[in-house]
């Protein structure tokens, strides 16, 4: 197997976590992705193995835990005073979009 | 005088104050090292010889006025996932082939404040995901020590140039090992500070719990000269935070008397390497010989920190990359046919594989019905890492590791299966789900290759980090050592 995979092999089997095909395109429609018929097989194969080692995380007993909520103990996301403090750059920042005209993105028509 | 391309930051600098040298002096002569090993190592995306002369020749009239600071004038390279205005920030993305930085990353707005001199932008695999530099879209990078070996990644082209003496220090960023990990398989030193120590903002985001900009240098010293140029609170990311910036140069030499080093008993249990084990513990006994003392120390969950990282780190992928829509700012397919045509073909054609592997697990793991079974115990079993290391820094200081199971693996031998390869970070992904600071120093070869070993420190531990790893290199000169192709 994994060349290192001593390291955390189970020590029980892991709960078998495959993926078919539907899956795959259900999962790539959900995150906007077009897949070719080429790509779907390679994704049924590596997404199955990726969840198959993270169903390891079964092994741990996590009923006194919180979920982590920020990667430093204590802290909190602070919020800023809700003033403007930007200066109006869209000619600046629309120098990088695909389509502009008339300082609007252009994209294909929604409303028939 | 020394050869410049083999002096370090420290040297450069006060070569530099003492006017031996000149900054464009300095900018021409690495610029001229970094063209002719390009095609051989492709360690770069962006030369930026213009910006990079003119800021040298500004450096050179603060030298010459008598106003330059600590660090003017000494060149480095940039990692092309930092925002640089005016200038191309690619993230190693075909989404970002074309897309010109409005702004300055915070980062690089500090160090061209300080007076350094932006050489180029570094190669990355895609949006800093992968272990190998083998994801990205501008092709891989080469080890300088042997170019049939992969760098490390995803900080691969930073760590290849120093190691190359193409840059004396390059930026570089960290959200599982990618600064860690180059840097041991390159045979240079490498710092991934505290979460929230170092500004995200204009840091191109991939998981943004875990996400830590830093350093690869080629030693601790010019880290700590960095480092003190680079960190501290930046109201503009919001989880950076409000602590002075210590004088990390300054805590350099303290003694290591009395220092307590953790072991941490799962690095040395099963799977690694003998030859690193080897050398790692020939580094204990150097540190030891200075009077620090070691104490085995367990950390009983960190064996499920890479099943955690692969639930969390796709996840947070997958909302961050959701902003690549093909409208605002990057790639844009041909002639979509409708505005849902537009998205997904503009995202399918402009990610690689594995930036598209990882959105498509972390969309999976996050969408009903799993969120539950995969996302909140992810973030319990991290919660449960990062109580381990904290019990851990009640016993000892710093804890000591190897930082990579194996030394530089061949181009293309872990391509075929991700678990394979996302395995190689199996002991640095630790330190990002608890926010740890955590360094990588060269500590001998197997069989040529350089290995590194590891210091991970309490939370903004930075200065007693730096500190181990520069009294480690008082003693050693594993990190003095140029690969055989590039000393001259």
């Amino acid at each position: 197997m994994y060349d290192f995979a001593p390291f955390f092999l189970p020590e029980i089997e892991p709960i078998a976590m495959s993926l078919n095909h539907r899956d795959i395109e259900n999962i790539a429609y959900l995150a906007r992705l077009a897949l070719t018929v080429e790509e779907i097989p390679v994704y049924v194969e590596g997404l199955s193995r990726i969840l198959a080692m993270v169903a390891e995380l079964e092994r741990a007993d996590t009923s006194q835990v919180e979920p982590m909520a920020h990667p430093l103990p204590g802290q909190r996301t602070r919020l800023r005073a809700d003033v403007v403090t930007e200066t109006d750059r869209h000619q600046l920042f629309q120098r990088n979009a695909p389509q502009v005209e008339a300082a609007l993105y252009l994209v294909p028509r929604v409303i028939e | 005088m020394t050869e410049l391309h083999t002096m370090t930051v420290a040297e450069l600098a006060a070569a530099l104050r003492s006017r031996q040298v000149s900054s464009v002096e300095l900018a021409r002569s690495f610029l001229a090292r970094i063209e002719r090993h390009q095609a051989d190592l492709n360690a770069f995306i962006s030369i930026t010889a213009e910006a990079a002369l003119e800021q040298a020749g500004k450096a050179d009239e603060r030298l010459r006025g008598g106003d330059a600071g600590a660090l003017t004038g000494v060149p480095i390279a940039h990692k092309d996932i930092f925002c640089t205005a005016g200038e191309k920030t690619t993230c190693g993305s075909r989404m970002l082939a074309n897309f010109v930085s409005p702004y300055d990353a915070t980062v690089v707005e500090r160090l061209r404040a300080a007076g350094v001199v932006m050489l180029g932008k570094t190669n990355m695999d895609e949006f800093a995901m992968g272990s190998s530099n083998e994801t990205s879209y501008f092709g891989p990078v080469r080890n300088p020590w042997d170019p049939l070996r992969v760098p490390g990644g995803s900080s691969g082209g930073s760590a290849a140039a120093v190691a190359a003496r193409l840059a004396p220090a390059a930026t570089a960023t960290d959200t599982g090992g990618s600064i860690r990990q180059p840097a041991a398989l390159c045979g240079v030193t490498g710092i991934k500070p505290t979460y929230g120590r170092v500004s995200r903002y204009g840091m191109v985001a991939f998981a943004s719990s875990l996400d830590q900009g830093g350093l690869i240098t080629q030693s601790a010293q010019d880290a700590a000269l960095l480092l003190a140029a680079m960190a501290g609170f930046d109201e503009r990311d919001s989880t950076s935070v409000e602590l002075p910036v210590p004088d990390y140069a300054a805590g350099l030499e303290q003694p290591l008397k009395g220092l307590k080093i953790g072991l941490l008993k799962e690095f040395f249990d099963r799977g690694l390497d003998d030859e690193i084990e080897r050398h790692i513990r020939a580094a204990l006994d150097v540190l030891r010989a200075q009077g620090a003392v070691l104490k085995e120390v367990s950390l009983p969950n960190l064996p499920l920190s890479v099943p955690t990282y692969y639930v969390v780190a796709p996840a947070e992928c997958s909302s961050n990359l959701a902003r690549f829509d093909g409208v605002r700012y990057g790639y844009r397919c041909e002639k979509p046919r409708d505005l849902l045509d537009l998205y997904q073909r503009s995202r399918g054609e402009g990610f690689g594989a594995e930036v598209k592997r990882r959105i498509m697990t972390g969309t999976y793991v996050l969408s009903a019905g799993y969120y539950d079974a995969f996302y909140l115990k992810a973030q319990r079993v991290r919660q449960l890492i990062s109580n381990d290391f904290e019990h851990a820094f009640h016993e000892v200081d710093v804890v000591i590791g190897p930082t990579t199971p194996t030394a530089a693996f061949e181009l293309g031998a872990k391509t075929s299966d991700p678990v394979t390869m996302y395995l190689n970070d199996i002991y640095t992904i630790g330190a990002n789900l608890a926010g740890l600071p955590a360094m990588s120093v060269p500590c001998g070869f197997v069989q040529g290759l350089p290995v590194g070993m590891q210091i991970i420190g309490a939370h903004f531990g930075e200065e007693r980090l730096l500190n181990v790893a520069h009294r480690y290199q008082c003693e050693t000169d594993w990190h003095r050592r140029a690969p055989p192709g590039f000393v001259a």
